[in-house]
């Protein structure tokens, strides 16, 4: 089974609940955590895993010959990202708009472009804690994330529970994160903004048919819009973290909340037999 | 005309109730909202809607099933996996168009697709350009830089003088998007291990496309250890921590009734964020205090 963790809205709670969510469950199933957030990816921080490898993300680029290169222009005509430029016999590449799609070379009449690896970030693996643990990392200054987020999930396989930490937002990098999840948690605070982001990530999930429910993070302050609009949305709220300073105190060194107030433990293995009581509803009715 | 960028690396660390703040203490500016993909600021300046325009961007890939002869061509040659069994997912299709120039039976077709709006409003403080990108659409980054230039040519007609933009959190595309050519970023963040780890990154960032940085921590007093070693870091780095603004309610109070904090309240926070905005404001002219 794989559960993602999703928010709109950054720092709402997502890694606190993967990570705690991960330790909780990891003595009853074999186990795995994904930090696909791989602009900012912070559920090592709180692991500390022991990385055991690491391999580079490239994405394959034009390097042309130009010995062979008869400046026709095709390449640069065909080339979606305008990546490639040919002027008065000169040929120009920018690497940095290329999307890897292979497009030039398959088409250049003179077989003149081969494909060099341009690095933009890389995947590490390791394990922390009996948990098997996997992270993406984008290189700073490099623009495209979901390249190293789909090969950081080719990792993940049909063995076990895969916990998948998604990065803020709903766009590209998102939805290639939460594709193909069997649940969603997502994790709000009880904020307009809160409110405006959750109702935003719904609207994703259910374009790409994932059934969710939320963790409701930082519950006492704010307002009560969050429960109103679970309510009318018939979105399950699964757990409720309170504003506590020590809870925020623990996270700020690194602390993941079971470890540092084991009471919490019990709490996020009943939000697991939630999910899986959903999952299996739901399986159910598709047989059907 | 000057360009001021908010970012934080990490989300949820306060840009978009400072930024709401700034709105209310600057003279003569326009406001972008920069966080297309999970805009936040309209909610703090309960804007007129002046203008909505379309975005169009991107191109996808279908298929006619009346020509296509099944051949597999595209399937095989699409490195995003956006093609099985005949059929286009316009999800997975980065609009690259290898298929569409190799298919023999010229059964695949390119068009735009609606990725989102954007908008021009009013507000009690001025223009507001912001943006609302399509659910799961792609592109953000060139939507981003659309709203810019649209603030742009407001500050250019109206003879504004700032343009005050709210970032998006990460360090991926659109945060390069809303980060170069601006004149500075103030980078926003909180004493965990988490918000310094991604200031590092975002810090980077700022280094690598030559976008001068300064430093605010926000909730400084939740972890002292950290908000000091934050301090010798950006110390070393060359970015000043400019602002310390304690752990408050005041936020979560002033954004429950939809106003910025200096708005709601005129306590310890709202004056930090006033020094804070003067500070900002005479970097961008170039004084030094």
């Amino acid at each position: 089974m794989i559960i993602a963790t999703a928010s709109g809205k950054g720092g709402t709670g997502k890694t606190l609940v993967a990570t705690s969510l991960a330790l909780a469950l990891k003595d009853r199933y074999s186990l795995q955590l994904v930090d696909c957030d791989v602009e900012e990816p912070n559920a090592h921080i709180f692991m500390k895993p022991v990385i055991t490898n690491s391999e580079a993300v490239s994405i394959p680029v034009p390097s042309i010959d130009e010995d062979k290169c008869t400046y026709c222009g095709k390449c640069a005509e065909v080339c979606a990202y305008n990546a490639l430029a040919v002027i008065n016999g000169h040929i120009l590449t920018f690497p940095e708009l290329c999307h890897g799609c292979g497009a030039c070379g398959y088409l250049c009449p003179e077989k003149a472009i081969t494909e060099a690896a341009r690095i933009i970030g890389v995947v590490e693996t390791g394990y922390a804690d009996g948990i098997a643990f996997a992270q993406g990392k984008l290189a700073v200054g490099e623009a495209m994330a979901p390249p190293i987020i789909r090969r950081v999930k080719s990792l993940i396989n049909d063995n076990g529970i895969f916990i998948i930490d998604v990065p803020p937002g709903t766009s590209c990098p998102v939805v290639e994160s939460v594709q193909g999840s069997d649940f969603c948690l997502l994790v709000t605070e009880p904020t307009p903004f809160g409110l405006n982001d959750l109702a935003l990530a719904v609207a994703m999930v259910r374009k790409l048919d994932i059934p969710c429910g939320v963790v409701l993070n930082r519950a006492g302050t704010g307002d009560s819009q969050i429960h109103d609009y679970c309510q009318k949305e018939g979105i399950p709220v699964l757990l409720t973290i309170p504003l506590d300073t020590e809870i925020a105190r623990l996270y700020s060194r690194g602390i993941t909340l079971v470890s540092g107030l084991p009471e919490w433990r019990h709490s996020f293995t009943r939000l697991f037999d939630q999910i899986e009581e959903i999952v299996r509803e739901r399986s159910r009715n598709t047989e059907r | 005309m000057k360009e001021v960028v908010i970012l934080s690396g990490k989300g949820g660390t306060g840009k978009t109730s400072l930024v709401g703040s700034f709105a209310a203490l600057a003279q003569s500016k326009v406001l972008v909202d920069c966080d297309v993909d999970a805009a936040d600021l309209h909610l703090l300046l309960s804007p007129a809607v002046k203008e909505t325009h379309e975005f169009w961007s991107g191109q996808v890939a279908t298929i006619d099933e009346a020509k296509c002869t099944g051949c597999g061509l595209c399937q095989e040659v699409c490195r995003f996996e956006a093609i099985n069994d005949f059929r286009v997912d316009p999800i997975a299709c980065e609009g690259c168009g290898f298929c569409y120039q190799v298919c023999p039976a010229e059964a695949i077709s390119m068009a735009e697709c609606l990725s989102g709006h954007w908008l021009i409003s009013d507000t009690r403080y001025g223009p507001l350009v912001h943006a609302r990108l399509g659910i799961a659409q792609e592109n953000s980054g060139k939507l981003v830089a659309l709203v810019r230039q649209k603030a742009r040519q407001i500050a250019g007609k109206e003879g504004l003088h700032y343009i005050i933009s709210d970032g998006p959190p990460g360090i991926g595309c659109p945060v390069i998007s809303s980060l170069t050519g601006a004149n500075l970023a103030l980078l926003v963040t909180e004493p965990t291990l988490s918000g310094m780890h991604d200031l590092l990154r975002v810090l980077g960032v700022c280094r690598h496309f030559g976008v001068p940085a300064m430093v605010c921590i926000n909730k400084y007093d939740l972890n002292d250890d950290n908000s000091q070693q934050i301090e010798r870091y950006c110390l070393d780095q060359g970015a000043e921590v400019v602002s310390r603004i304690p752990f408050d309610n005041v936020f979560t109070e002033a954004l429950v009734r939809g106003q910025p904090v200096v708005a709601y309240s005129s306590g310890k926070v709202s004056q930090e964020i006033k020094s804070l905005w003067q500070r900002i404001s005479h970097t961008l002219e170039g004084e030094r205090r």
